[in-house]
């Protein structure tokens, strides 16, 4: 039985006409490690609002655990943990009463409070840090500490916003380690990120968005092999007028999928790059190659298939 | 009531009690520093108007009863009223403007007007505690004896809890309504003002004299806090009925609280 299930998801917000949420529909198995994909303004976060009932949407419905999380906000907030973007610590609070006073709120004894934030701070290799308050830690050990502080009532659904965002490399790669760890806890897990790096490495699944619309949902594997022609190759050229020859004569070769015009030259689409490179430099001889490139299929390369875009334009 | 209902509220009761423990903790650790916010001010002002202008001569008196008197009920009053500011408003709108912590306590499993009800409740302890402070100053710093003697306990625990409460939802309207920037202007033009013609300082009754004056503060929450604690505490200066004293603070209650409720709630959720 899906744990997440959102259903023709619209949300528009009353100063902007466009939708930030335009019509997605998704379901999250239990167990998994789900991401979403996309660049900023997409509408992830907007989603994540929705899911843990910070938003209301425009139309649609999302159900966590079976619960509404329109019609019962409360209810459905038992079943949520989540690490917003920003930082949320209690400032005032050191970190063993974050996770204390956290586990409170969700209604544990003074006695199951005190075992969950100590078990918590040990899981979490934060017993060293129970008496500093927030802002004596560093930014990668305040994350963990959101983390930790979201998983303490037992949620079934982790939802984590950017969890990446401002970290480090090697806080990232702890983070990482962290998330996965809680997968094989059998907590889902569903995070947003604009990095194709944290997607591949950490997604059993993910979906991409962009403008509000959920665009391809798979494995990160089979999103490469089936949308991207496999293999990019940009091909920077010093003379870009009147490419349509060109174009035409590199689209016929078998072993290139399509031709798109970009600013500098050409961008193909190929299946594998066995002696499909002369072959290429041969033909656009008479513009001036200044470079060519090759980029491997990875999810990067599946969004520009899917949007014409970078994730980072 | 079905079992399910039942737990529900169990639940919200639980998350509600989880609140108020953090408060607590907090205020707990600040207590020092709380105290002192508390005291000053009213120390200093009964300092110098009720024992160093008595010895230097200046007699005071305000519609026939002695300053002293008149200033017990008040002051404390206004440590109610600024004890409800500095406990909702000013943090409120830190963590609204700055921080976002109050997003963990948004995420407990409470209905989100529970959580800024929470607020109002605290501060309304806060604002309880720093009457209770201010009391004995009152009565034992000024030089001529405060004729003070609880009329009505009933009138004056009335009075105290309203007030405190009022107090807290006029900090829930500030906090969730102004920037963090802006709160000190929201000070001089709102705070300020509305203490100073509270009905601090002379009891309602001795405004007759500036009839305009007298009728345009009907509208500040104040005036209703110091006359309660008038009919309550210092029967002989001449106060507002006790009926139409509680009618307006509950009035002042419900406004308040409804415009700091759906501030609060125009700012967690979108």
């Amino acid at each position: 039985m899906p744990i997440v299930e959102i259903a023709g998801l619209t949300k528009v917000y009353d100063q902007q006409k466009v939708a930030a949420v335009d019509g997605i529909d998704l379901t999250v198995e239990r167990g998994e490690l789900f991401g979403l994909l996309g660049p900023n303004g997409a509408g992830k976060t907007t989603t994540i609002g929705i899911c843990t009932t910070r938003i209301l949407p425009t139309s649609g419905r999302v159900t966590i655990a079976g619960v509404d999380v329109v019609a019962q906000p409360a209810q459905a907030r038992r079943n949520i943990g989540v690490v917003p973007q920003y930082n949320t610590l209690d400032r005032s609070l050191t970190i063993f009463e974050n996770l204390y006073f956290h586990c409170r709120y969700f209604g544990f004894s003074n006695a199951e409070s005190r075992e969950r934030a100590g078990a918590l701070l040990k899981q979490f290799l934060l017993h060293e840090r129970a008496k500093s308050y927030p802002s004596q830690l560093s930014g990668g050990l305040q994350q963990r500490v959101q983390i930790a502080r979201a998983i303490a009532h037992r949620p079934a659904v982790l939802f984590l916003d950017e969890p990446s965002a401002g970290l480090d490399p090697q806080s990232r790669i702890a983070m990482w380690d962290a998330v996965r760890r809680l997968r094989e806890e059998g907590i889902t897990v569903v995070l947003t990120t604009h990095y194709m790096e944290e997607a591949d490495a950490l997604c059993d699944r993910l979906v991409i968005i962009d403008h509000g619309k959920a665009l391809a949902l798979d494995t990160p594997d089979r999103l490469k092999t089936t949308l991207g022609a496999s293999t990019v190759v940009e091909l920077d050229l010093r003379h870009c007028e009147n490419l349509a020859p060109l174009s035409e004569k590199l689209g016929a070769i078998p072993q290139i999928a399509s031709v798109e015009t970009t600013a500098s030259g050409l961008r193909l689409f190929a299946h594998g790059t066995d002696g499909l490179l002369p072959e290429i430099v041969r033909a656009a001889q008479d513009y001036g190659v200044r470079d060519l490139s090759i980029d491997e299929p990875t999810l990067e390369t599946v969004f520009i298939r899917l949007t014409g875009r970078d994730l980072r334009e | 009531m079905s079992n399910l209902q039942t737990a529900r509220r169990g639940s919200y009761a639980g998350a509600f009690a989880g609140l108020m423990l953090r408060d607590l903790r907090v205020l707990r650790r600040e207590l020092g520093p709380f105290i002192v916010r508390i005291i000053m001010q009213p120390l200093l002002f009964l300092f110098v108007f009720t024992y160093v202008l008595p010895h230097i001569g200046q007699a005071n008196t305000i519609g026939g009863a002695d300053f002293a008197t008149v200033l017990l009920p008040g002051l404390m009053a206004v440590a109610i009223m600024f004890s409800g500011i500095s406990a909702v408003a000013l943090p409120l709108s830190q963590e609204f403007g700055i921080t976002r912590e109050i997003d963990d306590r948004v995420m407990s499993p409470l209905p989100v007007p529970f959580v800024a009800i929470e607020k109002v409740c605290f501060s309304a302890l806060q604002s309880t505690l720093a009457a209770l402070l201010v009391m004995p100053l009152a009565i034992y710093i000024p030089t001529n004896p405060v004729h003070v003697h609880v009329a009505s306990w009933p009138m004056l625990a009335a009075t105290l809890l309203l007030s405190s409460l009022v107090a807290g939802a006029l900090g829930l309207t500030i906090g969730a309504n102004v920037k963090p920037q802006q709160i000190g202007l929201v000070f001089s033009i709102v705070v300020v003002p509305i203490t100073f013609l509270g009905c601090v300082y002379y009891p309602w009754a001795a405004l007759t004299r500036v009839r305009w004056l007298q009728l345009a503060v009907l509208v500040n929450p104040i005036v209703y806090m110091s006359e309660g604690l008038r009919a309550a505490l210092t029967p002989n200066v001449p106060h507002m009925y006790s009926g139409v004293i509680l009618l307006a603070l509950l009035i002042s209650l419900l406004v308040l609280g409804w415009i700091g409720i759906r501030g609060f709630l125009r700012r967690v959720i979108s």
